[in-house]
């Protein structure tokens, strides 16, 4: 009897062809929109994510607070608070695995006759692992370079691309801020992450940096990666208190420095990106019920129109049921067919949007599953009152209907 | 007895005004016995057809289909006593658009649960009973008024129905078809098979061994042609 429905059903969308076309294109276009929003959306996150991510694993970045200059407080991190003693300090802290000081500034970078603005890091060995960088040609600069504030420096891989144009820098010397420098080394590209261009830069030993060219003794960031994603709360709060003892600041005066922990940095911004695709989903979720609104129209229609047939087939002996499905058959098929060509509308536009606009999209195939199963409830739930409203016409009206 | 009404009534509101469509009504039809019911417009005869043809049920009194009360069914119950008991000859053929004349003959048997081999074999065999079967594949209007009212007769009987009813057959038909029609009613009769005939005209009663008139929702007159 089911098999009956289904292929009476189908013969009767058969006879209306564009119609039952055009009521798909509701649903197709509703669910297309859901996987193609969805699809973006997810990009977005992954694109952020990746970005974060690309800073450095359990990542705990400290900067000083504001400096004031008679009652006039200078831009946050301007401050001289910080020092390679608390760095040293903070090795010891639990939770803790490496620790890498830095200080940067921007230099001009000459080699021959080719010149290049670039930020200029000192730093410790340790900023390998913590920003987990690669040396792709050479060798980073050791303790030792560090402890004699050698003239050495690693460069980025931008930084070596337009200072040496096919050439092998490693051994060559470059001139920053016109004091010479020896390439140990030029470290693998990473790419944009947040923040810009990881790879425009040149780093040289911290000690080196302080004392040969900014001419300070303290460091403007440190960069600490805690052992673990579970160690990282307890460390940032262990580290807190070990500044503030060092820092010898009485329990009413604020944190003269800052630790900014880059797990919670990147919670808050998959929570960002979890709302827009959220946002984007319920957006085209929308469209998808204006197609089964479309369904139910276009099924009321057809049961009027129908009447007569009903009430033919109410004498033949079809009963409530047999009506029933028949018409809540045809809903469904609409609504399955509109969702498995919006299935194929949506991955081919979030392959164009990516292609096209060069957008990241990731298609989920949760979201297929779930606009999918949406369009089959859409279609069961609008298709239920007409199919309805037919099972229940009394034969006599509806083979008295013209 | 296959058809026993006693004291049949059924009361219509309309519009708040209630109007008594049948009186009382009582009448048995025996199997085998080919009735026309005849009577003016108002006169209460589709109403009768509507409860003999179990499409409605009566407000009160007893209607006896081989024995079982039918005013008692509900709603799918009359629609399986319909599917197995009654066929059913409509003025207007009552055929569905763009089916063919082999599926509209076999959609009682859908119903039914017949399986689709079956369907066909059956279809088939009543379609050659009427004359039509070099007309399986065709749809309904591709064929005359006379031939659709011969599919119709054969979707009547496919399921082997203890009565045909036959609402004006010849109603929307010419002389020469109409004639047709009526000579396969009493072919169908004389192999035994009880008709319910409601029309209006005289030369198609005619036709029948029995006229029953209704006037006021009641029988008028019950006449047995003696031939």
């Amino acid at each position: 009897m089911f098999g009956e429905s289904i292929r009476i059903a189908l013969a009767g969308l058969r006879a209306n062809k564009l119609r039952a076309m055009l009521t798909m294109l509701g649903i197709i276009i509703g669910v297309g929109a859901v996987i193609a929003m969805v699809s973006i959306g997810m990009g977005v996150r992954d694109k952020v994510e990746s970005s974060i991510a690309g800073l450095g694993s359990n990542l705990l970045i400290i900067t000083p607070g504001t400096a004031s200059a008679g009652g006039s407080r200078q831009a946050a991190g301007s401050g001289i608070t910080l020092n390679a003693k608390d760095a040293i300090a903070i090795q010891e802290v639990a939770g803790v695995n490496l620790v890498a000081p830095a200080v940067s500034r921007q230099y001009q970078a000459v080699f021959g006759n080719q010149n290049w603005t670039t930020s200029v890091q000192g730093t410790t060995p340790d900023i390998l692992g913590v920003r987990s960088y690669n040396v792709q040609e050479g060798a980073f600069f050791t303790n030792q370079d560090l402890e004699t504030r050698a003239r050495v420096a690693v460069l980025g891989k931008t930084v070596a691309d337009n200072l040496f144009a096919g050439i092998n820098p490693v051994g060559q010397t470059i001139r920053i801020n016109k004091a010479p420098f020896r390439v140990v080394g030029v470290l693998e590209g990473k790419g944009e992450s947040m923040g810009g261009n990881q790879d425009d830069m040149i780093i040289v030993p911290l000690t080196t940096a302080q004392e040969r060219l900014l001419g300070i003794s303290y460091v403007q960031t440190i960069n600490v990666q805690a052992t673990g994603t579970d160690a990282i709360n307890q460390a940032q709060e262990d580290i807190t208190t070990l500044l503030r003892v060092r820092h010898k600041l009485p329990l009413t005066t604020p944190d003269d420095f800052k630790v900014q922990n880059m797990v919670a940095v990147m919670a808050t911004a998959d929570a960002t990106t979890g709302m827009i695709t959220l946002l984007l989903g319920v957006v085209a979720a929308l469209s998808l019920l204006v197609g089964g609104i479309g369904i139910m129209n276009i099924m009321l229609v057809s049961v009027t129109e129908r009447t007569r047939e009903i009430g033919i087939r109410k004498a033949l002996g079809a009963g409530y049921y047999n009506i029933l499905l028949q018409f809540l058959i045809e809903a469904v098929v609409i609504s399955v067919a509109g969702g498995l060509l919006g299935i194929v509308l949506g991955i081919l536009s979030s392959y164009g949007v990516s292609t096209l606009a060069g957008w990241k999209t990731i298609i989920s195939s949760l979201a297929i599953v779930i606009a999918f199963g949406f369009s089959v409830i859409i279609g069961l739930f609008f298709g239920i009152y007409p199919a309805r409203k037919a099972a229940l016409l009394d034969p006599i009206d509806a083979l008295r209907y013209e | 007895m296959s058809i026993v009404l006693s004291n049949v009534t059924k009361v219509y509101k309309l519009g708040g005004e209630t109007v008594n469509a049948l009186a009382g009504l009582t009448v048995s039809i025996s199997p085998g016995e080919f009735t026309a019911i005849m009577g003016p417009s108002g006169s209460g005869k589709s109403t009768l057809m509507n409860i003999l043809g179990c499409l409605d049920r009566p407000t009160s009194g007893s209607y006896q289909l081989d024995n079982q009360e039918v005013a008692t069914l509900n709603d799918d119950q009359l629609a399986i006593t319909r599917n197995q008991k009654i066929g059913f000859v409509f003025q207007s053929f009552n055929l569905l658009p763009r089916m063919s004349t082999l599926e509209n003959v076999a959609l009682p048997m859908v119903y039914a649960g017949v399986k689709k081999r079956e369907r066909i074999l059956r279809a088939t065999k009543v379609l050659t009973m009427v004359g039509l079967e070099d007309r399986m594949n065709h749809q309904p209007n591709e064929l005359s008024g006379g031939q659709r009212q011969r599919v119709a007769i054969a979707r009547s009987l496919v399921n082997d129905p203890t009565i045909i009813m036959a609402d004006e057959p010849t109603g929307n038909l010419d002389t020469k078809a109409g004639d047709e029609v009526m000579a396969i009613f009493s072919e169908l009769n004389a192999q035994g098979r009880t008709i319910i005939l409601v029309t209006h005209e005289p030369d198609i009663a005619e036709y029948a061994k029995r006229v029953v008139y209704v006037r006021d929702g009641r029988i008028e007159r019950d006449e047995w042609k003696v031939r």
